[in-house]
């Protein structure tokens, strides 16, 4: 993914970047967040603020040798670090290392009575000793806001953020600031006034009981950066952020192709199956055999030596296991030998968000050759249409850069409603096979179009295929028993172009 | 610097960030304040953050000048360079609040 990014058009110098260390924002960002300056972070309560602030930190101080500072307006000490505790993160230890510090600024309203003039040089000592006593080259305030509850002297309160800002730069240290959501305002006190070299913005949304967490790059002076609203994952290995589509339609086209573990279908397909990297669907009603297709695929990858990776909806693997045996193929070994490996959960279990931001983290540890998705109509059920085809398209298009072969399948509801689900996803497809039951003359029989299967010359046949004891077997193209009907031109097309 | 009038059970911190105008009127004020009300039975300390920064996180000080009363207890804090005698003094519970 990096180096999609890298491919993109540079303009001139861009500004020098201060790593998060958060997958997938260092990418929308192009490198971090602009190196000593102030960046904004603002949100609802409960957006994650804080927590993305402290990973700032926290990865600085461990990943990339940046100690740091967390001046923090709202809980002390201790209830931070039991707060990112849940993310792995142990602030006790990196302060015991001198590798963070952090100063609770405790501002009571009702202690303090106010006369005459002040400023807020006592915060700026503060600070400036932590700063110096750690050697910190990142600093959050967390939430700075809360002064304005604190002190009624509105006026000097904004004089002194806006020379507490300008400090932090001349300080040369990159500075996080967070700031709860306001009315009309991206913040309430209207920070992002002070704040104006990079704005981000975090949105936590429950929709039919589903939460997402959304964000997005409202400004980032001087640089380049992905504008949409990226989803974001905060679960026991931190935050991860989700880029859209990586930006930029920049997959390489590998020449090399792949074994589809079925040699008549590969026949079919000029006579060597899918391009490696690309994309297929599957589809067709209830028991037509898609599954059964996936796991000779699987199966033919396992072989090679190749690492699979399959995401079920539906099956456990455990019955996916059994019914492949049935068939003929067995694919225990595989998951035994480490090469093949299964990520079976309910689509209703999580938003699509999170089902993405999942299922990108498994690829990503698991780097595989072929990914499977079984059945990925199933998520049509947790999102509107339009919902899951963007988080395919995002999904594909990461398994495209890293150039792993996608099968997904899908379950066709019935003939009326044949082609709305495909429709949807089909145009990020490179091929799309179509498996269908048909009653002719009394008998039950299974059929397999290759309905397009882009930059090679297919078969245009529509084929009868059994499914026996040794796995999908496709019919001679003449008919078995000089049944012209049985190879070509079964009611199959018919059915799909009526 | 600290200066003990006697065993006064009024013990009071000025925090000050170094001799700027502003905390050299706070500490005119104060003076005054203290010899006025509370001759005799007051501790003043003045902590110049520049020389100390470490101090200010122990008595959360923010802004400066900041007058701590240490004791008598509750703890209270008066910020700013002490020009209105009436609040000072309402603040060191020297006066009722109106």
């Amino acid at each position: 993914m990096r180096d999609v990014i890298l491919r993109l058009p540079m303009q001139g110098a861009e500004l020098a970047k201060t790593p998060t260390g958060i997958r997938g924002l260092d990418e929308i960002t192009r490198g971090g967040l602009p190196k000593g300056r102030p960046t904004l972070i603002c949100g609802g309560p409960g957006s994650g603020k804080t927590l993305l602030a402290v990973t700032f930190l926290v990865n600085g101080a461990v990943q990339f040798g940046e100690p740091g500072v967390l001046l923090t307006f709202e809980e002390n000490g201790d209830e931070i670090a039991n707060d990112v505790a849940s993310l792995g993160f142990d602030l006790p230890e990196l302060i015991k290392a001198q590798k963070l510090a952090v100063d609770y600024v405790r501002v009571e309203r009702s202690e303090i009575e106010e006369t005459g003039e002040y400023d807020l040089e006592g915060l700026f000592v503060r600070l400036n000793y932590a700063i110096q006593s750690t050697g910190a080259k990142r600093v959050v305030l967390d939430t700075i806001e809360s002064l304005f509850a604190g002190l009624s002297n509105g006026g000097i309160l904004r004089a002194e953020l806006r020379r507490l800002f300008r400090w932090l730069k001349d300080q040369g240290v990159t500075a996080v600031v967070t700031g709860e959501r306001g009315d009309g305002l991206l913040t309430r006190q209207g920070l992002e006034e002070y704040v104006s070299d990079a704005v981000i913005l975090l949105d936590h949304r429950v929709h039919d009981q589903v939460s997402t967490r959304r964000l997005r790059v409202v400004k980032y002076r001087g640089s380049y950066h992905g504008t949409n609203e990226y989803p974001f994952l905060i679960n026991s290995e931190g935050i991860s952020v989700l880029p859209v589509s990586s930006l930029a339609l920049q997959h390489q086209a590998p020449m090399d192709r792949v074994s589809t573990g079925v040699s008549r279908l590969d026949e079919m397909l000029s006579g060597k199956g899918y391009f490696r990297g690309s994309t297929i669907l599957i589809s067709g009603t209830a028991g037509t055999g898609k599954t059964s297709l996936a796991a000779h695929f699987v199966d033919a990858a396992c072989r090679r030596g190749e690492r699979c990776l399959c995401f079920l909806f539906e099956e456990s693997p455990q019955q996916l296991l059994r019914n492949m045996r049935s068939i003929g193929i067995d694919l225990e070994p595989w998951v035994a030998a480490g090469l093949l490996q299964f990520h079976a959960d309910r689509p209703s279990r999580y938003g699509l968000e999170t089902h993405l931001v999942t299922m990108h983290n498994v690829v990503a540890a698991f780097k595989p050759s072929v990914t499977v998705l079984d059945p990925v109509t199933n998520l049509m059920t947790v999102g509107t249409y339009s919902d899951v085809q963007a988080m395919l398209t995002r999904m594909i298009d990461y398994l495209k850069t890293e150039n792993i072969t996608a099968l997904l399948t899908s379950l066709t509801p019935g003939k009326t409603d044949l082609e709305r689900t495909e429709t949807t996803i089909s145009s990020l497809m490179d091929t799309w096979i179509l498996l269908a039951n048909n009653e002719v003359g009394g008998r039950h029989r299974r059929g397999l179009y290759v309905l397009k299967s882009r930059g090679m010359a297919h078969s245009n046949d529509v084929r009868e295929f059994a499914l026996t004891d040794r796995g999908l077997e496709l019919l001679d193209a003449a008919g078995a028993a000089g049944d012209a009907s049985a190879g070509r031109d079964t009611p199959i097309e018919r059915t799909r172009l009526s | 610097m600290k200066k003990s009038n006697g065993a006064g059970s009024y013990q009071l911190r000025l925090y000050v960030a170094g001799q700027t105008p502003r905390s050299i009127a706070a500490f005119t004020n104060l003076k005054k304040i203290c010899d006025n009300h509370l001759k005799g039975r007051y501790e003043l300390e003045i902590i110049d953050l520049l020389t100390k920064p470490q101090l200010a996180r122990g008595d959360q000080i923010l802004a400066v000048p900041t007058l701590v009363r240490r004791l008598p207890e509750p703890v209270k804090k008066i910020i700013g360079d002490l020009s209105n005698t009436e609040r000072v003094l309402i603040g060191l519970d020297l006066r009722p609040a109106r």
